[in-house]
């Protein structure tokens, strides 16, 4: 049995113990150490870093047409079109989540045992209320599960298995989405180009804040 | 000049360095600057960071969108190669019989008391772990070289500040160190013209620097080797190598070769424009144009070899590339492998002379190994929530810091802990990717749909972090020793490590824990998680924050340590060290300036014992 505790508790230490120096954590945080049982496995300890990858070149993506469709349906609830940025499924989020939970990692392993759970148990609810699976659900009743879900502080007892599954989900869908060059124009994130000097803090907004 | 395969190297060579991080690194471009004919013997592959720095790489062109894995356990883009806390073939084993295959969860469980796991990172690659480090370059001050005398805890050095300062001097100047002098207790000033100005503080620093000035806790300018402005490359080379013209001329020319900081890209991707220190685009390349050095890549050390006189006479390796065993010769050995695995070399090195392991006529090879102390508070910042658009990459951080400030409490018993430790801060919006929004449910109540994008707007960039890095006092139950069954892939037999806290440094994390949250309250913000006050779930695992030192340490006296002032081992004189294995504490400040001062001085002494004949 999956530790659900652990691979959620991998995901959000990763998101969130140490959001400015990303790389730091993946290593601080409880990953487990793996050795893979075939050199295959993976991209190896030496990828080409200089290549550009997309989702299933390294290894093949798994979910169904079924589950790829649930995936976007729920991705596009989580972070929707709206006046800055167009909807997840829009930049590539569903290939990315596929790829996430298709991976040979044991974190993503467990993941993926989480995700796939997490679709059945979309479609069992939506049955039991609305008689229908979730993709087939309409938009009110899906946010009707959401709601119920979305924040495993508030969950019933019952759901909280379900309502961990959504936070992971949302992990993965935020990650998705702000890995992307629109995801980085919507936080208007304008870093990553060769400057000439680095000035620091403008001194206007440093005023403003009180800090001069 | 060159890299040769083991077929192709010389039938002997002044000097044998192992290792190419910052001690070997140095070593070598100490000795070949200086005329010594020097054969490097690296154990991972050629790397060269000009050509494989992913530099502008965003997330979205990496697998899982660059997030760490076992097989690159900093992030895909990480620098680092066929390394990690694992590297498959090289297993290492934990005292209480578990071989090593798993590394534990920061924080999750007690670390104090009882003997815990060591976590053991290699970089199997030329340049080492110089190529995703830190760069965070902090001198030793006066009190860490004579700890013992101040408190009465761990061990004396058997020199001082005033023997290293010289070197620390050269070192800034030669790889490049941004700071400023602040005049500090025991964080020394560096002579004019040393260090590189530093960057300018992001809105989260100045905030950090007010708000922490009201608890009494100083900010003031980090020290990282990093290129904020060209080198000197005119007056430098004169001051670095006096009287050797061929020297200053090369050092002018790698000089002129670095580019400064384009003020973009993670330092921990490598930079290929050589703005920051790696011993692959700082130490090696003059060093290569002396035409004194010849490297080796893919040859694993594991053993020192003994002539019949007693002195080293070369060592034996692996050529990973054919799996057959070689032996190279040399006048002189000099092992800068990383602590550890210097330490298991010299174990694994053993003769009816040295039944108990080359060099360990004490009985101290592989005993007192630390780490340094690491704890993490994080926090989220109101005040620092919808900023408007900023580019803060700066120079990747640390462009301020607080030093150990509280040196006359600690030295009147009030804190209950004996030593320091220093602060490095995090904040600012840093490039977005899968941890921005990742885990924020603590804010915003769970929301999805259009309020979770505003959400994330709204808290994007508001999130602060503070590191502390404290000393650890050496101890007698913190050491590595030869695991008697188990092999690598060579058939090289492993280190086992023994690993336990004191008092002194889970009261240390505590500390941290109640700072760093007593300064998030000051910024008005909330700490998250929230801050623990039980020391040994505070402290992260031996070994994690990557400063492992000791294990071969230097000493005044032949029975209680390996090695003697010069970094020379008591029983083999031609035989030196000259990483982190020989050091007799570990400061709060981050080991691999001190390192590269130390190899660069015990260069100069190995060559004028040549130029004595002695060696």
């Amino acid at each position: 049995m999956v530790d659900r505790r652990t691979t959620i508790k991998w995901v959000i230490t990763v998101g969130t113990a140490w959001p400015l120096l990303g790389p730091r954590i993946a290593a601080a945080g409880p990953v487990e150490a793996w050795q893979g049982s075939s050199p295959a496995q993976g991209y190896g300890t030496d990828p080409d870093l200089l290549k550009a990858y997309k989702p299933g070149d390294v290894w093949p993506l798994t979910l169904t047409a079924a589950q790829q469709r649930l995936a976007g349906i729920l991705s596009d609830l989580i972070m929707p079109a709206d006046e800055h940025s167009p909807a997840a499924s829009a930049v590539g989020v569903v290939d990315f989540i596929d790829e996430w939970v298709s991976a040979p990692y044991p974190n993503c392993r467990d993941t993926r045992s989480i995700v796939l759970s997490g679709f059945e148990w979309l479609d069992a609810e939506s049955r039991r209320r609305f008689g229908k699976g979730f993709a087939a659900a309409d938009a009110a009743g899906q946010t009707a599960i959401c709601d119920d879900i979305c924040d495993a502080a508030r969950a019933t007892p019952g759901r909280r298995d379900a309502a961990r599954f959504f936070a992971v989900y949302r992990d993965l869908t935020a990650a998705a989405f702000y890995s992307s060059p629109v995801g980085r124009k919507d936080l208007g994130y304008i870093g990553n180009v060769p400057l000439e000097h680095f000035d620091g803090a403008p001194p206007e907004l440093l005023k403003k804040l009180n800090l001069v | 000049m060159a890299y040769w395969t083991a077929d192709e190297q010389q039938p002997a060579y002044d000097v044998i360095v192992v290792g190419s991080g910052a001690g070997g690194g140095q070593s070598a471009y100490t000795l070949c600057l200086e005329g010594a004919k020097v054969l490097m013997l690296e154990a991972g592959r050629r790397y060269t960071p000009w050509t494989e720095t992913p530099m502008f790489q965003t997330p979205d062109q990496a697998p899982l969108g660059g997030v760490g894995t076992p097989q690159k356990p900093f992030g895909f883009y990480d620098a680092t190669v066929d390394g990690g806390w694992q590297v498959p073939g090289e297993p290492y084993t934990q005292a209480n019989g578990a071989v090593s295959d798993r590394r534990g969860s920061t924080g999750a469980h007690p670390q104090g008391g009882a003997e815990s796991p060591f976590e053991w990172w290699r970089a199997r690659m030329l340049g080492g772990r110089t190529n995703h480090w830190g760069r965070i370059s902090l001198r030793n001050g006066p009190y860490d070289f004579k700890p013992r005398t101040r408190d009465g805890l761990g061990f004396d050095w058997p020199i001082n500040y005033e023997d290293v300062a010289p070197y620390y001097d050269k070192v800034e100047l030669l790889v490049g160190v941004y700071g400023s002098n602040e005049g500090l207790e025991n964080t020394p000033n560096s002579p004019p013209g040393c260090l590189l100005p530093p960057p300018a503080p992001l809105v989260s620093d100045h905030l950090m620097r007010q708000r922490a000035k009201r608890l009494g806790i100083p900010l003031i300018p980090g020290h990282r080797a990093v290129l904020t402005r060209a080198q000197d490359y005119q007056d430098a080379p004169a001051r670095l190598h006096p009287g050797n013209p061929q020297a200053q001329k090369l050092v002018r020319l790698a000089m002129l070769s670095r580019a400064p900081c384009l003020w973009a890209t993670p330092c921990g991707r490598g930079c290929a424009v050589r703005a920051n220190y790696q011993s692959t685009t700082v130490h090696l390349p003059p060093a290569m144009a002396s035409g004194n050095l010849d490297i080796t890549t893919d040859a694993m050390v594991y053993e020192v070899t003994l002539g019949p006189d007693g002195r080293a006479n070369g060592v034996s390796f692996v050529d990973r590339t054919t799996g057959r065993q070689r032996h190279a010769r040399a006048r002189v050995v000099i092992l800068a492998a990383s602590a550890c695995e210097s330490v298991r070399i010299l174990l694994n090195s053993r003769s009816t002379q040295f039944p108990d392991g080359l060099a360990n006529s004490s009985g101290k090879l592989g005993r007192y190994l630390m780490d340094t102390v690491g704890s993490t508070v994080t926090g989220q910042i109101p005040l620092l929530e919808s900023l408007p658009p900023l580019n803060e990459d700066a120079a990747d951080g640390h462009q301020l810091y607080t030093p150990w400030w509280l040196y006359q409490e600690q030295l009147a018993g009030k804190l209950g802990f004996a030593r320091g430790y220093h602060i490095e801060l995090g904040g600012g919006k840093r490039m977005p990717g899968y941890d921005t929004a990742a885990g924020i449910e603590w804010l915003t109540d769970g929301s999805y749909g259009k309020k979770f994008k505003e959400d994330v707007r709204r808290y994007y960039g508001s999130f602060v972090g503070f590191d502390g890095r404290g000393e650890m006092i050496p101890n007698e139950h913190s050491y590595c020793e030869i695991d008697p069954v188990v092999k690598d892939k060579w058939g090289i037999p492993v280190l086992r490590f023994h690993w336990k806290w004191s008092e002194h440094e889970t009261r240390q994390a505590a500390h941290m824990q109640r700072t760093f949250g007593d300064i998030i309250e000051a910024m008005g913000g909330r700490c998250h998680p929230p801050v623990q006050t039980d020391g040994a779930r505070a402290i992260a695992p031996g070994g994690s924050i990557i400063h492992e030192v000791g294990g071969a340490i230097m000493g005044a006296d032949p029975k209680k340590s390996v090695t003697n002032m010069w970094s020379q081992t008591w029983d083999v004189p031609n035989l030196f060290i000259t990483d982190g294995a020989v050091f007799a504490s570990n400061a709060d400040k981050n080991p691999t300036l001190t390192i590269m001062a130390l190899a660069w001085r015990a260069s100069d002494h190995i060559l004028e014992r040549m130029r004595r004949k002695e060696l």
